[in-house]
């Protein structure tokens, strides 16, 4: 109990340390705050300076304006498909290369792992145009291949834009996940492998009744990540879809905040209506998983 | 029969030899005991013998058949590990019938056999519980349990009492022995506590460097280690061991001028051979200060132990103990002793092997007792 009696010998930077976190918290939350009350009023006494700083009486219509005016119903539903898309994928494949990385001992073993280390530092921003490129065509790479070897086989091609898949694949190729699976199955004790071994499991098994069962925490912190990580895309979405239909939440939050003609001043009123309510999923998803996020993260739970 | 045949059986990793060349043959139903100090290869030997280590060369064969090339699950072996290596998201219950529920039998003979195996092992309180609510006896048990269940031809124990207190080690160590009277399956039990050894062993393999140093039961080992090595690991506490130099057919000199008396009949040596002169602190006899032959020695402390008393002194500058009967004479100040001729190991110095009666030196004792 050495952290109790060091609070008893020091209430002072007890009391110092609580107004610090309060005004950290005051901080963090004052922008949400104004973005609420924003939501709140009518255009003229949102643009009126300064703002006030208490709840107005629009909050109702202005709500359902954003919601109606700008379908965010159906970007909602594309939004979670993306996240949710993201989110699986991402975690069935950090599960199975991280398992192939640990467990198995096989020639390119550490390229392997360092080829996937190195996407890093190589974040979807920094290689978009390839991957438009890519997402316009998935058969180009392959045709040309095919070229060096000096074959024409006029393969068709697949045009992932504007679609759920071409949204979601690129989102769901980088690392982090296979880093952090890795770290925990280098947890391990080998004994319970060859526990397993000696019982009779094979790899399969062994994966699906003993690895799965053991990081469902670690699973439940990749998922907040990723699901968040995925709702928040911007530039990705953006790029790979022209179709209205296809557009995501974070997407047309954009397209609300100038006003309907060129020349009028922004509706900041119903977009940070619409701010409020992209936000609610993810909040969700975090508030949902808090539990099992954190103790995923400090991993000291076996 | 699962009787184990173990054939000049190699393992390096890299350039590193771990094991030389090991020949042991294992009888169907025996315990066998590796002892061994650690570093010694006996753990790898063992997880060899179940497949979890590779054979770099000689053969292994289990019940007559070579098992080289096959898996862990195709050798018929169970295995109980140092840190129990119990699967954390499971209960007890889901522990001991894993190896049924993976080999595919239906549920409810699963739950007849785990009952069953649960009420041998006496846990049967406890079959809902996770590991992490046990205590380290009742894991002890639990990864018995689960290798039982299986009805193994040969069980391998991997230091499984180690993690254990004293009080619990002795209790589990009877557990194991009272199973082993009852299942009669081949065992290979791994450790480096000798106690353990003596107590549990129908036979003894003493291994040091990778290499035998004596095979026997335990009796055998204790009364006549073929080596120095043997007769320095074995018995607590350890056998006192002077360096001294043959000056007569029937008298060796420590380097401070300390004789000792030989019986010339019991080894025949070379004057100005290097040996070491082994005694058992319980094999030394107290006598009255001025006896013939006694050594006067400076007491320096005595550890009580309840049912005798260890007594530390120095003989011929070497550290020397002596045990006491507790009812003995109170011992303090000098102490004087007598090294019976017929009690005394005599091992070439050179090359820590025992010196016999005929004078020939004699190499270790592989599958003496088989």
């Amino acid at each position: 109990m050495r952290d109790g009696s060091m609070i008893e010998r020091a209430p002072i930077l007890n009391a110092v340390t609580h107004v610090l976190m309060i005004a950290g918290l005051l901080i963090a939350a004052f922008p949400i705050y104004v973005v609420f009350i924003a939501s709140t009023h009518d255009l003229p006494t949102v643009n009126r300076v300064p703002m006030p700083l208490w709840p107005g009486d629009h909050l109702v219509q202005n709500y359902a304006t954003v919601w109606n005016k700008s379908d965010f119903g159906a970007k909602m539903i594309n939004s979670l498909i993306v996240a949710t898309g993201v989110t699986i994928g991402k975690i069935t494949l950090a599960a199975l290369t991280a398992f192939s990385i640990v467990f198995f001992r096989y020639r390119a073993r550490m390229l392997v792992f360092w080829a996937i280390f190195i996407t890093l530092m190589l974040p979807l921003e920094v290689r978009i145009v390839p991957t438009y490129a890519v997402a316009a065509d998935v058969a180009e790479p392959l045709r040309w291949l095919v070229w060096l070897f000096g074959l024409e086989l006029g393969i068709a091609p697949i045009n992932l834009l504007n679609t759920y898949t071409g949204l979601i694949l690129p989102l769901v190729a980088t690392a982090t996940g296979t880093f952090l699976y890795r770290q925990f199955f280098l947890t391990i004790p080998d004994t319970l492998v060859e526990a397993a071994r000696m019982d009779g499991a094979g790899p399969l098994r062994f994966f699906w009744e003993h690895l799965i069962p053991l990081s469902r925490n670690n699973m439940a912190a990749l998922a907040t990540i990723m699901f968040v990580y995925a709702w928040n895309q911007y530039l990705w979405p953006l790029l790979i879809t022209t179709d209205a239909r296809m557009a995501t939440a974070t997407m047309q939050l954009q397209k609300i905040v100038p006003g309907p003609l060129f020349g009028q001043p922004p509706v900041w009123n119903e977009a940070m209506a619409a701010t409020l309510l992209v936000m609610v999923p993810p909040l969700l998803v975090v508030i949902f998983m808090q539990g099992a996020f954190v103790r995923g993260l400090v991993a000291t739970d076996k | 029969m699962a009787e184990i045949a173990i054939r000049n059986v190699e393992k390096t990793y890299g350039k590193t030899a771990v094991l030389h060349g090991i020949t042991l043959d294992i009888a169907d139903g025996e315990f066998l005991v590796i002892l061994g100090p650690s570093g010694c290869g006996k753990s790898t030997l063992l997880r060899m013998i179940a497949g979890l280590e590779a054979i770099t060369r000689g053969e292994i064969a289990i019940a007559g058949r070579v098992v080289n090339a096959l898996e862990p699950r195709e050798r018929g072996c169970a295995m109980v590990f140092q840190n129990y290596a119990l699967y954390p998201h499971m209960t007890v219950a889901e522990n001991i019938g894993y190896a049924l529920k993976v080999a595919g039998l239906p549920k409810a003979e699963r739950e007849r056999r785990v009952a069953e195996i649960a009420r041998i092992v006496g846990l049967e309180a406890f079959l809902a519980r996770r590991p992490s609510e046990l205590s380290g006896g009742q894991r002890q048990r639990v990864a018995m349990g689960r290798a039982m269940i299986r009805e193994p031809k040969v069980f391998l124990f991997d230091e499984p009492l180690s993690n254990l207190d004293a009080k619990l080690r002795v209790q589990m160590r009877l557990e194991i022995r009272r199973l082993h009277q009852r299942l009669q399956a081949t065992s290979v039990f791994v450790t480096h506590d000798q106690i353990e050894a003596m107590s549990l062993a129908d036979r003894i393999v003493v291994m040091n460097q990778g290499r035998i140093e004596q095979a026997g039961p335990p009796r055998l080992l204790y009364t006549e280690p073929a080596t120095r090595f043997v007769a320095s690991f074995l018995g607590a506490p350890a056998m006192n061991l002077l360096p001294a130099t043959i000056v007569a057919k029937d008298r060796a000199r420590m380097a401070d001028g300390t004789e000792i008396a030989l019986d010339p009949g019991r080894f025949v040596v070379e004057i100005g051979q290097a040996v070491e002169i082994g005694i058992r602190p319980e094999d030394v006899l107290i006598v009255w200060p001025g006896s013939e032959g006694a050594h006067a020695l400076e007491v320096e402390f005595t550890e009580d132990m309840g049912s005798s008393r260890l007594i530390h002194t120095r003989l011929g500058g070497m550290g020397f103990t002596v045990l006491q009967a507790a009812a003995q004479i109170e011992a303090e100040g000098t102490l004087a002793i007598n090294l019976p001729e017929d009690a005394l190991h005599l091992f070439d110095a050179a090359t820590g092997l025992r010196l016999r009666r005929t004078g020939a030196t004699v190499g270790v004792l592989a599958s003496a007792a088989a």
